[in-house]
C-alpha cells in the first residue's frame, strides 16, 4: 500500500506541475497579456511601463519560478480591475461552487442509480428501453440549452422559480436539475451494467439458492458490490462535473468559481484566469487522487497490481 | 435483441445524421433565405403556429429579421464542418502517440502517458476557453484549440490496444521476418485498432459540436454575423424572457445533431465491435 500511495502522490505532485506550466506558458507566451490589455493605438513606451509593472520583462524562466512561488503561497497576483487579490476572489467563489457540484450530484444520483438498478432487474423490459433511450438523448443533451429552456419554462412561461443567480432553495433547483442531468446518463448506465454483471456472480445465486429474500439479494448483494465501480466512476468524473458546473454557472449566472474563471477569460483578467485554471485543476487532481487511495483502500487487487494501469 | 433490432440505432442515427449532413451540403438550395438578409420590416416574428407568424418565416425572425431557419440550416456547416475538422486534427495526434507509446513502450510510453494523464486532470472546457481567448476567436483558432486539446482520449485507448497487440503472434511475426517498426506499426497494428478509433471519432464529433457551440456560445467561438448553432443561441439567449424561438430552435438543431451522431456511433460500436457483440451473445445465453 505505501508503494502504491508513494507512486500516486509522486505522480500528482507531477500532474500539479504540469499544470502550472501548461497556465503559465498558455497565457504568457500563446498571448500577450499586455498587448491585450492596453488599446490598439498605446506606444511602445506604455506597453514597456506596464510590462515592467507587472514583472513581465523578465525572462520566462524567472517569471515562471516567481509564479510558482507566489502559487504555493496561495498568491495568483491581483485582478487586474478590481484589484483584490485574485486567490480570495476564487476562495470566496469556492461556497457556490460546491453548494452546485453536491446539488447537482445528488440530483444525478437520485436520478440515476434507482433508474439503473430497475433497468439492470427488469433487463429487456418497457422501463428498461426507456431509460436506456433516456439515457442516450441526455448524453447528447447541449446542457446550455437545456439551462434556457428551463429558465424560458419555469421562469418565464409559469413563473414558478427564478431564472437566475443564488440565495434561496429555489435560485437551486434549475441549475441543480441541469447539472444532474448532465451527470445521470453515464451514472445511470454504468449503474445498469455494474448490476448486470454482479447478478451473474455465484454468491448471488448461492444467496437465492440459500432462500434469502429477492429485495436483500438485491441491496445487500447486489448493489453493495456493484457500488465499488459507481464510486470510483463518479471520482473519475469529477472533472466532468466541473466543466458541466462550468456551463450551468454561466447560463445561471450563478456567482461560483467557473462564472469567475469565464468572466475573467473574457475580460483577460489574466491573473484570476491564471489563479481559477490552476485552482480548478488542482481540485480535480486532488479529488482523483483521493478516489484512487479510496478504491484501493476497498480493493486489494489494485494496490497490491503496484500503481501500473 | 434480434440482430435487426441491433440496427435500429444505427438507422435512426444515420437517419437524423443524414438530414444535418444534407442541410449543410446543400444549404444555398434547400434555405428559404438568404441567411444574412436583414429585413427591418420584420424584426422578431414568431414561429408559423404562434399569434403574428406566417409561412414566409416558418421559424420567425432574429433581432435583426434575418430568418431563422435558413440561419440555421447554414449554421449546420459552420458546426459541422467545425466539430469534424477539430475530430480530424486530434484523432491524427492521438492516434500517433498512441501507437509510439504502446510499441515502443519504456521511456517515450512514460513520458506520453503522463502527458495524458497531465491533460485528463485539466478541466478540458477551461482549457479550451482559455487557449481560444489567448489566440482570439474564429474559426481556424477554434479547430485547433479544440484539436490540439482533443487528442489525449485517442491515445490513452490506442496506447492500451498497442501494447496488446505488439505481443500478439502475428505481429512478432512481422518483426521477426525484419519489417521495420513504422511497417509494422502502419501495416499490422493500426488496421486492427482502426474500427475501435472509428467509433471513438464519431462520438468525439457530438461532443466537439457541443464544445464547438459553448465557445460561440460565449462568443468566443464563431464570430457574427455567420450563421453558428452556438452565437445563434447565446443570441438568443439575450432574448429569452420576450422571445423564446431564439434560443429554442437553434439548441433543439444542436441536440438533435448530437443525438444522430450518438445513435449512429453507438449502433456503429454494436456494429463493428465483435468482442462486444460476441460478450452481449454469451450474456443473452446464460
Amino acid at each position: 500500500m505505501t508503494v502504491y500511495v508513494a507512486h500516486r502522490l509522486l505522480q500528482a505532485l507531477f500532474v500539479c506541475l504540469g499544470i502550472s506550466v501548461i497556465t503559465f506558458l498558455l497565457l504568457h507566451v500563446a498571448g500577450d497579456p499586455v498587448l491585450l490589455l492596453l488599446p490598439q493605438s498605446a506606444s511602445d513606451a506604455d506597453v514597456a511601463l506596464l510590462k515592467q509593472k507587472l514583472g513581465l520583462d523578465r525572462p520566462l524562466v524567472v517569471q515562471y519560478i516567481a509564479f510558482l512561488g507566489d502559487a504555493l503561497k496561495g498568491d495568483f497576483g491581483q485582478s487586474l480591475f478590481t484589484q483584490e487579490s485574485a486567490f480570495s476572489l476564487i476562495l470566496e467563489r469556492m461556497p457556490a461552487t460546491l453548494e452546485l457540484t453536491l446539488a447537482g450530484t445528488l440530483v444525478g444520483l437520485a436520478v440515476a442509480i434507482p433508474l439503473g438498478v430497475l433497468a439492470a432487474i427488469k433487463r429487456g423490459s418497457f422501463l428498461d428501453r426507456l431509460s436506456t433511450v433516456g439515457a442516450v438523448g441526455g448524453q447528447a443533451m447541449p446542457i446550455f440549452w437545456l439551462g434556457i429552456m428551463l429558465i424560458i419554462l419555469f421562469a418565464v412561461k409559469l413563473r414558478v422559480l427564478p431564472a437566475s443567480g443564488r440565495g434561496t432553495l429555489a435560485h437551486l433547483i434549475l441549475p441543480a436539475i441541469t447539472l444532474g442531468v448532465y451527470l445521470a446518463p453515464l451514472t445511470m448506465r454504468l449503474t445498469r451494467s455494474g448490476m448486470l454483471d454482479v447478478l451473474t456472480q455465484d454468491y448471488i445465486r448461492t444467496a437465492r439458492a440459500k432462500g434469502v429474500v429477492e429485495r436483500v439479494v438485491l441491496f445487500k448483494h447486489a448493489l453493495r458490490n456493484a457500488a465499488i465501480p459507481i464510486v470510483t466512476i463518479l471520482g473519475i468524473q469529477f472533472g466532468r462535473l466541473l466543466g458541466g458546473a462550468i456551463v450551468t454557472e454561466t447560463v445561471f449566472a450563478w456567482p461560483g468559481v467557473a462564472s469567475l474563471a469565464v468572466k475573467a477569460i473574457r475580460t483577460y483578467d489574466y491573473p484570476v484566469v491564471q489563479g481559477s485554471v490552476v485552482f480548478l485543476a488542482l481540485l480535480i487532481v486532488v479529488v482523483n487522487l483521493l478516489t484512487d487511495l479510496a478504491v484501493a483502500w476497498i480493493d486489494p487487487r489494485i494496490r497490491l497490481g503496484a500503481g501500473r494501469d | 435483441m434480434t440482430s435487426l433490432g441491433r440496427l435500429r440505432p444505427l438507422a435512426a442515427g444515420g437517419l437524423i445524421l443524414g438530414v444535418a449532413v444534407c442541410a449543410a451540403v446543400l444549404a444555398p438550395a434547400l434555405a428559404p433565405h438568404d441567411p444574412y438578409a436583414q429585413a427591418v420590416g420584420a424584426r422578431l416574428i414568431p414561429p408559423v403556429w404562434e399569434e403574428g407568424g406566417g409561412w414566409t418565416n416558418p421559424l420567425g425572425t432574429d433581432p435583426l429579421g434575418r430568418d431563422l431557419l435558413s440561419r440555421i440550416i447554414y449554421g449546420a456547416r459552420i458546426s459541422i464542418s467545425a466539430a469534424a475538422l477539430a475530430v480530424a486534427v486530434s484523432m491524427v495526434l492521438g492516434v500517433l502517440m498512441g501507437l509510439v507509446a504502446g510499441y515502443y513502450a519504456g521511456r517515450v510510453d512514460t513520458v506520453i502517458s503522463n502527458l495524458v494523464n497531465l491533460m485528463l486532470a485539466f478541466p478540458f472546457l477551461l482549457l479550451a476557453l482559455a487557449a481560444v481567448a489567448v489566440v482570439g476567436p474564429g474559426f481556424r483558432n477554434m479547430v485547433i484549440v479544440l484539436g490540439l486539446t482533443g487528442w489525449p482520449i485517442y491515445t490513452r485507448v490506442v496506447r492500451a490496444e498497442t501494447l496488446k497487440y505488439r505481443e500478439r503472434e502475428f505481429v512478432l511475426a512481422a518483426r521477426a521476418l525484419g519489417l521495420g517498426s513504422w511497417r509494422v506499426i502502419w501495416g499490422h497494428v493500426l488496421p486492427n485498432l482502426i474500427n475501435t478509433i472509428i467509433v471513438m471519432a464519431s462520438l468525439e464529433v457530438a461532443r466537439m459540436i457541443i464544445l464547438e457551440s459553448f465557445l460561440s456560445f460565449l462568443g468566443l467561438g464563431i464570430q457574427p454575423p455567420t450563421p453558428s448553432w452556438g452565437s445563434m443561441l447565446g443570441e438568443g439567449r439575450v432574448y429569452m424572457f420576450t422571445h423564446w424561438w431564439l434560443a429554442a430552435f437553434p439548441g433543439l438543431a444542436i441536440f438533435m445533431t448530437t443525438l444522430g451522431i450518438n445513435l449512429f456511433g453507438d449502433g456503429l460500436r454494436d456494429l463493428l465491435d465483435p468482442h462486444r457483440v460476441l460478450a452481449a451473445a454469451t450474456a443473452r445465453a446464460e
